[in-house]
C-alpha cells in the first residue's frame, strides 16, 4: 500500500522490540467484542491513484462549476480570480503540512506570515487589531457576539436584516442553547440603507450588547455606520460589523472608519476560492482594548535569545488550552492555510491592485445593473451597491433561477432561497458580478432573464 | 595577509556555529533571513494585472476611487479615500517573499513530525489534485441543487464511509474542526434533553481531556466538572459513578485518551452513563489508533467527532482549515444539525431549513456554519479513504499502534514513562521529565530534538503527567526513520539527565534561537506599526 512504508519483516522486527507475539497483543485493552476480526465489510479495499481519480474525477464533473458558464452568484461567497502563485505558495510542504506553530523557532514561515495577514486584516477592516482567523464569517459573527456580550456584561443582541440569512440562523442557534436574546428581523425589498439604519438606531437601548450589521447589506445596499455607531456608544453598547466580501473595502470607507468596536467577516473572497462552501476563512479585528476578550490565536512580535526578531503565538492565556472552560472561544484549529492564501492574494493586489480590483468590479456591476433593468418587468432595488445587487423580478425568483440554470446560466441567488416561505421577498435576485464576469455573461443573463420571465 | 603556503584550501572551519563570522546580509546560505512585508514593499506596487480597459470612463488612465471619477452607486462620503496601509509586491518578489519564509518552517514532507494528539501522517498529494478539480473547487455553495449532485454525491460518500467506519447510523458533515464538531454534539445533545423537557446543566470531563472540551462545554453553556484519572492514567469509573447523576447531561471521554491508552472500561462507563439518562460524547482526536479496528458504535458512543484533518490525513496547513464531521447514535440522530445530505433514489437533496420539516428532520437543532462545511477536506478524505479501502484504513491503525509502542519500549529504560506498566500504548507513546537533571525539563528536550533535525512531541499535555511529553508517530514513517529519532532522543534525553548546559542553549541550528514569549505577552505586538504611510509609499 503506497502510504504505508513499513514491510512485513518490519513489523516482525517491531513485534520482537516490543515483546508481543503479534499486534493483536498490542490491542488487548479493547473489548474483546468490540475488535473487529478483519477489514470492515461494506466498504471497498485500497485502489490505485488511477482508479480513485477516475471516480471522483466522474463525481466533480456532475457539477455546474462557476466557471462552465454564465455566473453570477454571490450572497456571501464570490468568484475571484486568485493569481497562480496563491496556489504554488499554499502548497509548498512547509507550510501545508506544517502544524500550529508551537514551536516557533521552526514555525517562523507560518508566524511571520499570520502577524502580516493580521496587519492586513486590520489595516482593510480600519481597526486595530486582527486575529490569526476563525472558521469562517458566520462563525466569527457570532463570537463577536459571544465577545460584546463578555464586554458590555449584557445578553442582547440586535441583529440587523441585512445580515446573511445563514449567519442570523447561526447565531439563533447558538443562541437557543447560551441564553442571549437575539433581536432580528428580514430584509425589505422597499427599504434603503438609510431607512436601516434609523431602525437600529431607534432599537438600540441600555440592554443592548451589540447591533450587528452586515455591509454592504444580503440585499447590496451600503450604509454609513458613523451614526449608528455613535448611537451604540451613546447607549454603552458595541457596534458590530460583518463584511462578507472584503473586496468592497478597496472602495468604500471601512466599518473601523465609522466606528465600528469590532469588525468580522468573511475573507474567502481574496484568495480562497468557492470550494462549495468550505473552506473559508473568517477574519476577525477588533480594538486595541478589546483584545484580551478576543477569540482565536494571535501570533505577536519578540526577540530570540539572540537578539533576533521573530514571531510567538501569544496572549493565549485567553485560549481553551490553558483556560479550559474560562477560555474566551472554544476554538482550536482555524483556517491558517486560507489565511495564507488570503495574505499571499493581498500582497500580489497590494493597495493600488486592491482598489483597481474594488473599481473595476464596481464599474462593471454598475453596467451590468444597467444592462439587467432594461430587460421588461425587471427593476433594481438597490439604491447602492458594490459588486452585487438585488432586481425585483416581475414573478417569483427561485423558479427563475432554476430555469435559468437548466438553460446553462447561473444567474443569481434568489431570496427565496435564502429566506423561503417569505412572500415579501420571493420576487427578489441577488446578482453578483466581479472581474471574472464578461459583458457576454451580462447579455446572456438579460436574454436567459427575458426568456424566463416572458 | 596570511599566506597559505601549501597553496590549496585551508583547514576545514570550525563546526561551532557561535564562532563563525557574521554575514553582511545576515543569511546562512540556504538559511535567509526575510524582511516583513510591509518593510519590502509599497503600496503601489503590484504583482497583477487587472483588465482595467474594461472601465469605458477610465481607459488609459491610472484613475481611481475619489480621483474625480466617482463610481455610479456609491455614495461619494462613503469612498475610501484615506491610505489603507497595504503593501504590495510584483509576483518575482511575492514568491520569493513566502518561499524564503516557508524555508523557516518545519513540515511533514520535511521531517518527522511526533507531535502527539494531532497525528501529523503523510498528506497523500492525490487529495490536492482532487480537491482542486473545477467541480469541487469553483463550484458556489448556492448553486442550484441539480447543478450539485456531484458535490452532494461526494459528501454523502464521506458520511457513509465515516457512519461505517464508525458503526454510528447519522452523521453531520457540517461542523468546520474538531472543537466546532464537540460543540455540534454538545448542542445535539442539549437539543435532546431540553426536547424530554429536562434542563440539565453539567458535563462531566477527565482531567486528562483536551483543554477544547472543557471549553466547547462552557460555550455550549454547560457547567463543567472534572473526574479524576486513576493511577494507571484511565478514567476513575467509581469517581465516575461519583459524580454521575439526573443533573448530568453528558460526559466527554477521548479514547483511546490523552495518555496513548485505550479505556477498557469504555462499555461499563458507556452503561453507567445511560443509566442516568445522560450521553456518552467520545472525543475522536484519537480515531487514528482505531480505525477501521473498532467501530466506536460498538463501546455506547452516543456522538464522536472525527478530525479529517488528522486521522484522515487533510493537511494541517500550519493550524488548519480542519473538518470535524460528528457521527451520532440513534438517539440523537434526530438532532443532527442542519444542512445535510440525503439520498431519494438516484438523487441527492440538500436539507436546510425549509424542507427539515417535510423530510421529518423537524428536531434537527439548528445551523452551524454559513453553508455545507468543509467541502475541500471532504475530497481530499474521501481520495484518502479510497485509496485505503478497509483492508489499507485497518493497517493504518495497526501501524500506528505499532510503531507507538515500539517507541515506548526503545526509550521505557532511560525516559519515565508513567503508564508503560500497565500494558501496550496505543497509538501514541507518554513520557514524564521525572529524572532530568535539576533545571532541565521537557522544554530542553524538545529544543534539543529541533537541533536533531526533528519536530519534538507535544509538550507538558496531559496535564496529568509531570514535564509530559507525548510522541504519536502514526503509521506514515518507516522503521530506519523510526530509529533514528529513538536515537535522537535517546541522546538528547543523555544530555538532559547529565544536565549539559549546552543543551540549554539549544536550538542553535534553527532560523531563531529560543524566543520570548514573556516578552510578547507582556507588551503585545501583534501588528505592524510602520513609519508614517506616506514614507512607505517611497
Amino acid at each position: 500500500m503506497r502510504y504505508l512504508p513499513l514491510q512485513p519483516e518490519d513489523r516482525e522486527a517491531m513485534l520482537g522490540v516490543i515483546g508481543a507475539s503479534s499486534v493483536d497483543d498490542l490491542f488487548v485493552d479493547v473489548p474483546a467484542a468490540a475488535r473487529l476480526d478483519g477489514p470492515i465489510r461494506d466498504l471497498p479495499m485500497h485502489q490505485s491513484e488511477q482508479a480513485v481519480e477516475r471516480q471522483l474525477t466522474a463525481l466533480a464533473r456532475k457539477n455546474q462549476a462557476a466557471g462552465d458558464q454564465p455566473f453570477f452568484l454571490g450572497a456571501g461567497a464570490y468568484r475571484h480570480h486568485v493569481p497562480a502563485s496563491v496556489d504554488h505558495i499554499i502548497q509548498r510542504g512547509e507550510f501545508l503540512t506544517s502544524y500550529t506553530p508551537y514551536q516557533p523557532e521552526i514555525a517562523q514561515g507560518t508566524l511571520q506570515a499570520l502577524f502580516e495577514f493580521q496587519t492586513q486584516v486590520a489595516r482593510l477592516f480600519g481597526c486595530d487589531v486582527a486575529n490569526a482567523s476563525m472558521y469562517d464569517g458566520s462563525t466569527a459573527c457570532w463570537e463577536a457576539i459571544v465577545m460584546a456580550r463578555r464586554i458590555t456584561k449584557r445578553g442582547k443582541a440586535i441583529l440587523s436584516g441585512g445580515l446573511h440569512p445563514h449567519y442570523v440562523s447561526v447565531c439563533k442557534t447558538m443562541a437557543r442553547f447560551t441564553g442571549d436574546v437575539l433581536e432580528t428581523s428580514l430584509p425589505s425589498l422597499e427599504g434603503s440603507a438609510e431607512k436601516e439604519m434609523a431602525k437600529l438606531i431607534a432599537a438600540v437601548d441600555t440592554e443592548t450588547s451589540c447591533v450587528v450589521v452586515q455591509n454592504p447589506g444580503i440585499l447590496g445596499r451600503i450604509a454609513d455606520l458613523s451614526e449608528l455607531a455613535a448611537a451604540c456608544h451613546a447607549k454603552g453598547a458595541l457596534l458590530v460589523a460583518v463584511v462578507t466580501e472584503p473586496v468592497s473595502l478597496g472602495l468604500i470607507k471601512s466599518p473601523g472608519e465609522m466606528g465600528a468596536d469590532i469588525v468580522v467577516g468573511e475573507g474567502q473572497s481574496i484568495g480562497v476560492g468557492l470550494n462549495f462552501g468550505g473552506p473559508y476563512v473568517g477574519l476577525f479585528a477588533c480594538a486595541d482594548k478589546h483584545v484580551r476578550q478576543m477569540p482565536g490565536r494571535l501570533a505577536g512580535e519578540t526577540v530570540d535569545a539572540a537578539g533576533q526578531r521573530g514571531f510567538v503565538l501569544t496572549l493565549s492565556t485567553r485560549e481553551q488550552h490553558i483556560r479550559r472552560e474560562k477560555a474566551t472561544s472554544n476554538i482550536c484549529t482555524n483556517s491558517g492555510l486560507c489565511a495564507l492564501a488570503f495574505t499571499v492574494h493581498m500582497t500580489l493586489l497590494g493597495e493600488k491592485g486592491l482598489r483597481d480590483l474594488a473599481t473595476l468590479n464596481h464599474a462593471l456591476a454598475v453596467e451590468a445593473a444597467e444592462v439587467l433593468t432594461k430587460v421588461p418587468g425587471v427593476e433594481l432595488v438597490s439604491d447602492s451597491f458594490f459588486n452585487e445587487f438585488t432586481l425585483r423580478l416581475p414573478k417569483e425568483a427561485r423558479p427563475v433561477v432554476r430555469h435559468m440554470a437548466e438553460k446553462g446560466v447561473l444567474g443569481g441567488v434568489s431570496l427565496g432561497r435564502l429566506y423561503p416561505g417569505v412572500e415579501a421577498l420571493e420576487k427578489g435576485l441577488v446578482v453578483a458580478v466581479t472581474e471574472t464576469t464578461t459583458q457576454d455573461d451580462v447579455q446572456a443573463l438579460a436574454a436567459a432573464l427575458e426568456e424566463a420571465l416572458a | 595577509m596570511t599566506v597559505n603556503p601549501s597553496g590549496w584550501r585551508p583547514e576545514a572551519p570550525t563546526n561551532d556555529i557561535d564562532a563563525a563570522p557574521a554575514t553582511f546580509t545576515g543569511n546562512r546560505a540556504l538559511m535567509l533571513e526575510e524582511a516583513l512585508l510591509f518593510e519590502i514593499g509599497s503600496i503601489d506596487r503590484t504583482g497583477v494585472d487587472l483588465d482595467m480597459h474594461r472601465i469605458p470612463a477610465q481607459a488609459g488612465t491610472q484613475s481611481s476611487a475619489g480621483t474625480g471619477h466617482p463610481p455610479a452607486r456609491v455614495n461619494e462620503s462613503l469612498l475610501r479615500t484615506a491610505p489603507i496601509g497595504l503593501p504590495g509586491l510584483s509576483e518575482p518578489e511575492a514568491v520569493r517573499h513566502y518561499t524564503r519564509l516557508s524555508r523557516q518552517n518545519y513540515g511533514i514532507d520535511l521531517g518527522f513530525f511526533p507531535l502527539g494528539s494531532c497525528t501529523m501522517k503523510h498528506n497523500p498529494r492525490l487529495n490536492e489534485k482532487m480537491a482542486r478539480l473545477p467541480g469541487f473547487a469553483d463550484l458556489h455553495p448556492l448553486t442550484p441543487v441539480d447543478g450539485t449532485q456531484g458535490a452532494l454525491a461526494l459528501i454523502h460518500l464521506v458520511g457513509e464511509w465515516l457512519k461505517t467506519l464508525t458503526g454510528m447510523p447519522a452523521i453531520a458533515m457540517s461542523p468546520k474542526a474538531g472543537a466546532h464538531g464537540e460543540l455540534c454534539g454538545l448542542l445535539a445533545i442539549r437539543a435532546a434533553h431540553e426536547a424530554g423537557g429536562d434542563a440539565r446543566k453539567t458535563i462531566l470531563v477527565p482531567e486528562s481531556a483536551h483543554g477544547t472540551n472543557p471549553a466547547t462545554a462552557a460555550f455550549a453553556g454547560y457547567a463543567v466538572e472534572s473526574i479524576p484519572a486513576t493511577a494507571e492514567g484511565r478514567v476513575d469509573l467509581d469517581a465516575l459513578k461519583a459524580k454521575l447523576s439526573t443533573d448530568v447531561a453528558g460526559v466527554m471521554i477521548t479514547n483511546p485518551n490523552t495518555c496513548g491508552l485505550f479505556e477498557r472500561d469504555m462499555i461499563a462507563i458507556a452503561d453507567a452513563i445511560h443509566a442516568v439518562g445522560a450521553y456518552l460524547y467520545c472525543d475522536g482526536a484519537n480515531f487514528n489508533a482505531i480505525v477501521g479496528s473498532v467501530r466506536p458504535g460498538d463501546l455506547g458512543v452516543d456522538a464522536m467527532h472525527i478530525n479529517l484533518h488528522k486521522t484522515f490525513s487533510t493537511p494541517h496547513g500550519g493550524g488548519g482549515p480542519g473538518s470535524g464531521p460528528v457521527v451520532f447514535s440513534a438517539a440523537l440522530a434526530p438532532f443532527a444539525p442542519l444542512p445535510f445530505v440525503e439520498q431519494h433514489g438516484e438523487k441527492f437533496v440538500l436539507v436546510e431549513e425549509e424542507t427539515a420539516r417535510e423530510e421529518h428532520h423537524e428536531k434537527a437543532f439548528g445551523r452551524m456554519a454559513a453553508f455545507h462545511g468543509q467541502m475541500g477536506m471532504f475530497v481530499r478524505a474521501a481520495a484518502y479513504m479510497m485509496s485505503h479501502g478497509a483492508d489499507g484504513l485497518r493497517q493504518v491503525s495497526e501501524d500506528a499502534v505499532l510503531s507507538a509502542n515500539y517507541i515506548l519500549r526503545s526509550l521505557e529504560d532511560l525516559l519515565d514513562a508513567p503508564f508503560a506498566a500497565s500494558g501496550p500504548c496505543m497509538h501514541e507513546a507518554l513520557f514524564s521529565d521525572d529524572g532530568m537533571a535539576p533545571g532541565f525539563s521537557t522544554l530542553d528536550i524538545a529544543k534539543g530534538l529541533i537541533d536533531e533535525g526533528f519536530h519534538p512531541m507535544t509538550m507538558y499535555f496531559p496535564l496529568v503527567v509531570h514535564g509530559a511529553m507525548l510522541i504519536e508517530p502514526t503509521e506514515t514513517e518507516s522503521k530506519a526513520a523510526l530509529d533514528q529519532f529513538i536515537g535522537a532522543l535517546r541522546s538528547v534525553a543523555e544530555r538532559a539527565k547529565a544536565g549539559d548546559p549546552v543543551l540549554k542553549a539549544a536550538p542553535i541550528h534553527a532560523p531563531r534561537r529560543r524566543l520570548d514569549e514573556t516578552a510578547a505577552a507582556r507588551k503585545p505586538v501583534l501588528v505592524y506599526k510602520d513609519k508614517p504611510l506616506a514614507a512607505a509609499a517611497e
